[in-house]
């Protein structure tokens, strides 16, 4: 209907709208210019238009004139439509992907420290091996194991993990990347 | 060259022929450059009013605004104004000095974060870090601030490298920002896809904001609405883009609004939004805002499009751009306009019912009567800058602009104040026009020193003041939803304002009586050099008809 000269009309009741939510997880990679003050003009804009961000990972990329900023945020609380286009009306911003989950794989990284006494040392080295992650250090009443894999993957090794007694526990938040060559 | 020359140089070259500012330490070189710079600076008394003049600057003449502070108090004197500007997406730049360079981060004498403190309020800002810069950032700045959806944008520079040597050279290539490029064409497939909606609306409504003014897009718009028999309301922001004489204008719309205009937004079955976007004081109650309406948003600014109400059809660009190509659109389809008869018959039926009016007096100067009286001695052509509150309202709802450009007021974060700056600016940019600053006494007061720039600089604006003794618009809404509880809404003691502007050194007036209003307003306009005139009007009448606060269009009160 988009073509010149059709002569049938538009009717007001066939026009719709798409749901503002998408009720799921994002990942936006955004790449930016690597200037000062970047990271505040983005941490400004969430919060002043009440955009909570769940995670936020900031490193170079292979241009050093360039950075990649990494965030996760819910879908169901937020438009994400709206966040990348606020995001978009910043002159820092070169580029917003909002990676396809089938599409990408997105990794984070934690450091679990957990209470090791000498008699469950085995099961927490039998946990740290089913996860594939590694131990980092030990100490006489601790262990610390690196955990590296999917969110859901690291929120399920904490939960395995925290009836051993877990002492302190750190991540990066999520990175991501498209699949294949795109 | 000295970079704070270099500075002068690139203003120069993007067209600067007016600043307005204050000097102070940190931005000294600044303004040992501009004694050769021929350029004329206007020495505002309060860096916030520079602001706000070149604001009017930039509205009453689509130019870009400049404005000067220094670091600290003076930079962040200045932040109502890029706040203003950012609502109200005014195309302004603001060059503020900074501390030295080794003093940056350690709390030292003026030293205020202006970078930090603005963010949420630029366009686009710049701290210099590297003298080299001045030029391309000021040529970058122009650019982001006058482009896409105009904006302010700052450009901080510490003292020390504004002293800095420099090579300067011209920077007048096109600017390209990677992450920078507005869409202004519109995508044509959607455009004929509005068109056709158009053609199938039996009710529809054109709803116009300050983007029309922005875009210069008046005679576009006009061309739009007369491709049909379209009624056409505009917000406070977009008064004259469409004339208040037209048989087509129902009046503004909003909280103050018309019940014409949001009777028609109430009952509309499509709405076409032009450089508008959906603010709170139009809605009213969002879950109840038009619920009748299917929506063709055009815009620049692609984030305002379903932010506030879900666009059916989302056209990003220019309004200059758009609308023809809409117009052409439409006109194709050779739609028969009789089917807007019955629409036509209802609009015609709400004008009638419930015009706007007021209680006229021989006795006391109605404020109503006081915005006829003034359209009366101004022929209606004037630029007419507004402080914020009933008196604004009153301005929109009476003095029917015809076109745009003419009516310029803090829209988006309702500024008192605003008035006697603005009109500084509009009159620095339009010296031929009449600009006239209707004021009110609550916001004047804030302002008030500014009469001192106007006589320094020989800038000859027409104050009147609306004077009824009270902050009436938030005194208007104590009355009518505080159980009249009246909480610091008296001016008390205010000065006498005649002897106030002749200890400035301007002429005062008065006006009392009805019978003379217009006589005096007449006086005042022909008299050399800046006048004010303190207009006594009724205390607590109220603007109506009114949308209360969270309330929604068709339970208007009034």
């Amino acid at each position: 209907m988009g073509e010149p000269g059709t002569p049938e009309l538009v009717k007001l009741e066939d026009l719709s709208v798409p749901g503002a939510l998408t009720g799921r997880k994002h990942v936006l990679s955004i790449l930016v210019e690597n200037k000062p003050g970047v990271l505040a003009r983005i941490a400004g804009l969430f919060a002043r238009r009440g955009f909570n961000i769940d995670t936020l990972a900031v490193g170079p990329t292979d241009d050093p004139n360039i950075s990649r900023i990494t965030l996760t945020l819910d879908g169901a609380v937020h438009p994400i439509d709206q966040v990348t286009k606020q995001l978009h009306k910043l002159v820092n911003v070169l580029k917003i992907r909002d990676m396809e989950p089938e599409e990408t794989i997105a990794r984070e990284m934690a450091l679990f420290k957990v209470t090791a006494a000498v008699e469950n040392r085995a099961e927490i080295m039998q946990f740290a091996e089913i996860f594939r992650s590694k131990i980092v250090d030990v100490s006489r009443r601790t262990m610390t194991i690196e955990v590296t894999g999917s969110a859901e993957k690291v929120e399920a090794f904490e939960r395995m993990i925290r009836p051993h007694g877990l002492v302190e526990m750190v991540r990066t938040g999520e990175i991501a990347i498209a699949r294949g060559g795109d | 060259m000295r970079a704070a020359d270099a500075l002068m140089e690139s203003l120069k070259a993007e067209g600067v022929e007016h600043i307005f500012g204050i000097p102070g330490g940190a931005n000294l070189p600044t303004y040992d450059a501009l004694v050769d710079a021929d350029l004329d600076h206007i020495q505002v008394r309060h860096e916030q009013c520079g602001g706000h003049a070149a604001e009017g600057y930039a509205k009453a003449s689509g130019r870009v605004g400049v404005a000067f502070a220094t670091s600290g108090p003076g930079a962040t004197n200045l932040v109502t104004a890029i706040a203003d500007a950012v609502m109200d997406s005014v195309p302004t730049v603001f060059v503020t000095g900074q501390v030295r360079t080794e003093l940056i981060g350690t709390d030292g004498f003026q030293e205020a974060d202006i970078l930090g403190s603005t963010l949420p309020f630029v366009k686009h800002s710049f701290q210099v870090t590297d003298p080299r810069h001045i030029p391309e950032y000021i040529h970058e700045a122009f650019h982001v601030a006058s482009t896409g959806r105009p904006g302010p944008v700052l450009v901080d520079v510490p003292q020390d490298l504004s002293r800095a040597d420099i090579e300067y050279e011209p920077r007048t290539d096109p600017v390209d920002l990677a992450g920078y490029k507005p869409s202004t064409e519109g995508n044509i497939k959607q455009i004929r896809i509005a068109a056709k909606a158009l053609a199938n609306a039996s009710r529809p409504v054109f709803y116009t904001g300050g983007g029309v003014v922005n875009a210069n897009a008046s005679e576009e718009l006009r061309e739009l609405a007369n491709s049909d028999q379209f009624p056409v309301t505009s917000t406070v922001m977009g008064l004259g883009s469409f004339p208040a004489s037209h048989e087509r204008w129902l009046g503004m719309l909003g909280m103050h609004g018309t019940r014409a205009a949001n009777y028609a937004m109430d009952n509309a079955d499509l709405i076409v939004a032009i450089g508008a976007r959906f603010d709170d004081r139009i809605t009213g109650k969002l879950s109840e805002f038009a619920p009748r309406a299917k929506f063709i948003h055009i815009d620049i600014d692609p984030a305002e499009i379903s932010k506030n109400v879900p666009a059916h059809i989302p056209i990003v660009g220019d309004a200059k751009q758009v609308l023809p190509k809409l117009t052409r659109e439409y006109r194709a389809l050779q739609t028969d306009s009789g089917r807007l008869e019955a629409w036509w018959k209802q609009l015609r039926g709400w004008q009638q019912e419930y015009p706007l009016g007021y209680e006229a007096s021989d006795s006391e100067i109605k404020p109503q009567f006081m915005i006829e009286a003034m359209h009366r001695a101004t022929e209606g052509d004037a630029i007419i800058t507004s402080d914020v509150g009933q008196h604004q309202m009153w301005a929109a709802q009476y003095y029917g602009f015809d076109k745009p450009r003419r009516w310029i007021n803090s829209g988006g974060l309702g500024t008192m104040g605003f008035g006697l700056p603005s009109a500084i600016g509009a009159k620095v940019a339009c010296p031929d026009e009449q600009v006239v600053c209707l004021a009110g006494d609550g916001s004047l007061i804030m302002t008030c020193q500014e009469l001192a720039t106007c006589v320094h600089h020989g800038i000859p604006v027409k104050i009147f003041l609306m004077n009824n003794g009270y902050m009436g618009m938030v005194r208007q809404w104590q009355e009518l939803f505080w159980d009249r509880r009246y909480s610091a809404v008296e001016m008390g003691p205010s000065p006498d304002w005649v002897k106030l502007a002749e200890a400035f050194g301007a002429t005062g007036m008065r006006a009392e009586d009805p019978a003379d209003l217009e006589e005096t307003m007449r006086k005042a306009l022909e008299a050399e050099g800046p006048v004010l005139v303190d207009v006594r009007v009724s205390a607590e009448e109220n603007c109506f008809p009114m949308i209360p606060a969270g309330a929604a269009a068709r339970d208007m009160v009034g």
